[in-house]
């Protein structure tokens, strides 16, 4: 039996000394959004498309350190150029989608600079109470959290 | 937003590698405070102060049996979920981190004009 879903949503705020039209383009130029979005300590990236237009795909396949091969499947919902990205997007790992997320990318010009605000609504699929979470045991929730703050 | 408090809490007391290390110990089973702090390289009162961390929190029980106190890991203190929103919140600052650095590399040496004025 499927596990219930978990619905949370997240917030996270920056403001940087870019224009807009500059915060943006590190979102639709696929070697910029690269270095930012999937360069990560955590993981190694295995492959990267990027087709960004709404109705378009992004697709990466990546692994973690532990070797274990992952993927987020990305489908643009709404772009307004220099100002809101609004995506769908499922993380799946070895095989078992994890969570389906709704995002909004919020740019609004400050002074010389950018604020850029990240709002998540995420649907987790492993289920609080599900097999799959008490099998991982302590040790390895600690694990993930340790890495989550690296 | 939504239930931040449990990943913050969370956050704020597992966010001390020691700390984290003492309740994996902890998870095995019940102990005394001296018992759980042996293996480390720490003294008593450091162990006393974040098992007293962790207790405020609700992620120990502590109780006094005769004359040690024991600590129990609290399971209902440990929210999952608000683990996983933490794991999620941590990937978008890194992200967002890295995005700051990609900016300021491209950087060009004279600001173009703000047709925004």
């Amino acid at each position: 039996m499927a596990s219930p879903v978990v619905h949370r949503t997240l917030s996270v705020e920056r403001t940087y000394p870019a224009l807009p039209a500059r915060v943006f383009a590190a979102f639709s130029d696929r070697g910029t959004k690269l270095r930012w979005l999937a360069d990560d300590a955590n993981f190694g990236v295995d492959e990267f498309t990027l087709d960004f237009r709404v109705g378009g795909f992004e697709r990466t396949r990546f692994h973690s350190v532990g070797g274990a091969p992952m993927r987020n499947d990305t489908f643009f919902l709404d772009i307004v150029a220099d100002e809101r990205i609004v995506f769908a997007y499922s993380l799946t790992a070895e095989g078992v989608r994890k969570s389906a997320a709704l995002t909004s990318v919020e740019l609004a010009a400050v002074g010389g600079g950018t604020r850029l605000r990240v709002t998540e609504q995420v649907a987790f699929l492993d289920g609080v109470d599900g097999a799959a979470s008490r099998r991982s045991g302590w040790g390895a929730l600690l694990d993930r959290l340790g890495d989550a703050m690296r | 937003m939504l239930n931040q408090s449990g990943a913050d809490r969370i956050f704020d007391a597992l966010g001390d590698p020691t700390r984290r290390a003492l309740v994996e110990r902890l998870s095995r089973r019940p102990m005394s405070v001296s018992d759980l702090g042996r293996p480390f390289d720490i003294t008593l009162a450091a162990v006393v102060q974040h098992v007293q961390v962790l207790e405020r929190n609700h992620l120990v029980r502590t109780k006094k049996v005769g004359r040690v106190r024991m600590c129990w890991v609290e399971p209902a203190g440990f929210d999952v979920a608000a683990v996983w929103l933490a794991e999620r919140r941590a990937l978008w600052e890194r992200r967002l981190d890295r995005l700051a650095e990609a900016l300021a590399e491209q950087d060009p040496p004279t600001a173009r004009t703000d047709e925004r004025g």
